[in-house]
């Protein structure tokens, strides 16, 4: 013990370190306790949180501001949708704390909040009636009949497609004759596949991208893909469709219609540039995808047509968690952003194709080219191809699980090429087994 | 202690003087609480944010994995230890487990060696030692995930630059994702880029300060440069060799950014040939299972599994890095015994500790040992 230091010198010093201690020990527990009570009458602040880009500009707010006295709209704006899906979920989990006042979702994390519909205000509103696409708001209902979100955009399914390589395999190339190419009003799957062999006998580039996004077109079509209608999953090893959309798939990549890409891989972003393939699945909001990983490529168009029917992939809802301190603003917040006039405005300026009815007949739309897509009409192509579809796959809390047992067998023969289709499917049975359901 | 005691009133003194007022009795109370007490007051705002940041977590997380537990759901039933019989049961477990264990060798390993090259090559005469010795950090600075994103582009399959390269020069194509043994090489490669800079800077501390007079001697008795490093460096910096083991250790156990982002879906490939222990555990709560209860336990055997290691590498090092016969270790009951018989022996004047258990004459002691073996 050293005795250099004067015991007041000493005392002081421990007294602060005192102090110090118990200011860090304060500063710990106090956590965030904002959050303004806010009595009728006085000003309230709504946030919205959104990913990507939902086509809400500051000016389509300040105008719902200067709408509406003594409301003030923020919006959070998450990079990914799952970014978006992790932040709500996690803070879901903590009791709701810090959420926004609206919180957007994504149609592929739905199910998993179905599960707990008293998390969300149900948004049922009798005068919003027919607004919709009735297959979207059958996504967000509940089997006990609440609405847990307000439809903003779908993404019907067209082909878009290489004009100049279609050119170059010695093929027509105008959108109307791919489409009839690929079987025109009524294509199946097995046209699509057929033309493909013909453009690979002419060409050295491949006919679509990725095994796992045809299985995703094609899963899409299937009423009760993975699960029964009450929900309880189908047993993968006896599941004939989902079985025969395998073979199906995988007898294309044997036969080199696949470019044998992993979807959003940076091989498959590369791939745009380097001309890897002719045509995909293309859902109204993959034209940005497309665009921005094209670089410099030009000489895409898009086709009005879909084989097996209409197809969907992805679209969004407004949500407005159970635990906000203004869910009566929020909710009125929530339905005028989803009403037609602002999604037409959405669309303009971010490309997503609105689920309300008359926004989709609009002028705005409807007459809606995109120039990158050589000029191709955009706007009426996919409100013709959102008509298209008739179905609306159940997807209950298991889906995605075992859909990933299904696309990750076709990425081990599709794109790793590490086994052969039969040891994959048996791996996928296995996994099946693992998720334990 | 001795300052205490001599600052207490002599017995017999107190006859002729006035009493001493009361309050000084209880400022000497409390300077003896002082001197009793603030020394943990002084390291306690570490323990105390452990204890809410650390502690706290641990305890709660063995507690969720007893229970059912479900992300949204959050809390179900009492299940005991159903969660880790689950989580045994699952494949994918093992196979994370090996996936750790192949990437960990191959990041660690490597890494060690290279830094403590660097670190010796660091230490010599060279010009501007400031900018090389900063510039092996600069890889540190960099953000996990702009590294993954870097290296992930460099490791695609089909237009990797690495690949592209391999081609240019005559030679197959590596299949960085599907080949399981090639994915683990180039997410230790990314490791390696990252914390090789940062360990040779420790090492390189630890080399700078080992006495110089050493070399001289070694230089003197005819030693050449890899003689004084392997037998004056590496036992001289064996505590930061263990140090630095323990640290990998625990990092490369627990790696998740570089396996997180290698591909587009963060889930260790189709075939989970990649997926690591704590990706594993992540994908358990946030991903399919959306099962705190399970991730808890998961978290809580990689907590023990680290343990473990660590131990395991704590002896192993330990062995290594002392070539020659080990430092003489001191008991503690030795030298308390040592010291009360210098107190009763020399009464009143301070205890003879320097000479018994003093670390600089001890150091300089074995090291002569060290040399003459």
């Amino acid at each position: 013990m050293l005795s250099s230091t004067r015991p007041t010198r000493r005392r002081a010093l421990a007294a602060s370190a005192g102090i110090a201690t118990l200011a860090l020990a304060l500063t710990a527990c106090g956590g965030p306790s904002e959050g303004d009570d806010t009595v009728e009458g006085e000003d309230i602040t709504l946030t919205v949180a959104t990913f990507n880009n939902f086509g809400y500009t500051d000016e389509l707010l300040a105008q719902y501001e200067a709408e509406n006295p003594g409301v003030k709209v923020e919006q959070i704006v998450a990079a990914q949708s799952g970014d978006a899906r992790t932040n709500l979920t996690t803070k879901l989990a903590a009791g709701g704390d810090g959420l926004a006042d609206i919180e957007a979702i994504e149609v592929d994390w739905l199910p998993e909040l179905m599960e707990y519909p008293e998390l969300f205000v149900d948004l049922t509103d009798p005068e919003l009636e027919g607004r919709w696409l009735d297959w979207k708001v059958e996504q967000a209902t509940t089997p006990d009949g609440a609405l847990i979100g307000y439809g903003t955009d779908i993404g019907p399914e067209a082909i878009c497609y290489r004009q100049d390589l279609f050119e170059a395999a010695g093929l027509e190339s105008d959108p109307a004759a791919v489409a009839e190419l690929i079987g025109g009003e009524d294509a199946t799957w097995d046209e699509y596949f057929a033309a493909g062999e013909k453009f690979v006998a002419a060409s050295d580039v491949a006919w679509y991208d990725a095994g796992t996004a045809i299985a995703q077109g094609m899963v899409n079509q299937i009423d009760f893909a993975y699960e029964n209608e009450d929900g309880t999953p189908k047993d993968l090893a006896t599941n004939d469709e989902i079985k025969d959309i395998y073979d199906t798939i995988t007898a294309q990549s044997a036969k080199g219609l696949s470019a044998g890409l992993g979807q959003w891989s940076d091989d498959w972003n590369a791939a745009f540039g380097k001309g890897a393939f002719a045509t995909m699945l293309c859902p109204s909001w993959m034209t940005g995808p497309i665009e921005s990983n094209s670089g410099g490529v030009t000489g895409w168009n898009v086709a009005d047509v879909f084989p097996g029917g209409g197809g969907n992939w992805g679209g969004s809802f407004l949500t407005v968690p159970a635990s906000g301190k203004n869910t009566d603003a929020a909710q009125k917040l929530a339905a005028w952003l989803t009403a037609p006039e602002q999604q037409t405005s959405a669309f303009v300026e971010a490309g997503t194709f609105p689920s309300q009815l008359e926004a989709q007949d609009s002028p705005e739309v409807q007459e809606f080219t995109n120039e990158f897509m050589n000029n191709a009409p955009t706007g009426a192509i996919f409100s013709n191809r959102a008509k298209a579809i008739e179905s609306n796959p159940f997807k209950g809390p298991n889906y995605f699980n075992i859909h990933t047992t299904i696309t990750d067998a076709i990425t081990r023969v599709d794109v790793d090429k590490s086994d052969d289709p039969a040891a994959s499917w048996d791996k996928a049975i296995e996994a099946f087994q693992a998720l334990g359901l | 202690m001795a300052t205490l005691t001599s600052t207490e009133p002599v017995p017999g003194l107190g006859a002729h003087r006035q009493r001493p007022p009361r309050r000084l009795g209880f400022s000497q109370k409390l300077s003896r609480w002082d001197v009793k007490v603030s020394p943990y007051l002084y390291i306690s705002p570490f323990f105390i944010l452990f204890g809410i940041t650390g502690l706290f977590p641990l305890v709660y997380t063995a507690v969720v994995s007893v229970h059912e537990w479900n992300l949204l759901g959050g809390q179900g039933e009492f299940v005991g230890l159903q969660n880790f019989d689950d989580v045994l049961a699952q494949a994918v477990f093992w196979k994370s487990l090996v996936n750790t264990f192949s990437i960990f060798l191959l990041s660690s390993l490597p890494q060690l060696v290279v830094a403590i090259t660097i670190a010796a090559l660091l230490d010599q005469n060279i010009r501007n030692a400031t900018f090389w010795r900063m510039g092996v950090l600069i890889p540190y600075v960099v953000a996990p995930i702009a590294v993954s994103l870097i290296f992930g582009r460099l490791f695609a399959d089909q237009y990797g630059v690495i690949n592209a390269m391999l081609e240019l020069i005559g030679l197959e194509p590596v299949r960085w994702h599907s080949d399981r043994l090639a994915s683990h090489f180039a997410i230790s490669t990314m490791v390696n880029f990252r914390w090789t800079g940062y360990n040779a800077l420790i090492f390189l501390a630890a080399m700078q300060a080992v006495p110089r007079d050493l070399y001289e001697a070694a230089t003197i008795d005819g030693a050449g440069r890899a003689r004084q490093f392997f037998s004056v460096t590496i036992p001289q910096i064996r505590a930061t060799i263990i140090f630095v083991v323990i640290t990998a250790s625990i990092g490369g156990l627990q790696i998740f950014d570089e396996v997180r982002l290698y591909d587009q879906t963060g889930l260790g490939g189709a075939d989970r040939q990649w997926m690591t222990t704590v990706l594993y555990m992540y994908d358990v709560a946030w991903g399919g299972q959306r099962d705190f209860g399970r991730a808890a336990a998961v978290a809580w055997m990689l907590f023990l599994l680290i343990v473990l290691i660590g131990l395991i590498n704590f002896l192993v090092a330990r062995r290594i890095a002392s070539s020659g016969p080990r430092a003489p270790r001191v008991k503690r009951s030795v030298t308390k015994r040592l010291l009360q018989e210098a107190k009763a022996a020399g009464a009143g004047r301070p205890g003879p500790r320097a000479p018994t258990s003093g670390h600089g004459p001890k150091h300089s002691s074995t090291t002569t040992d060290r040399r003459n073996s």
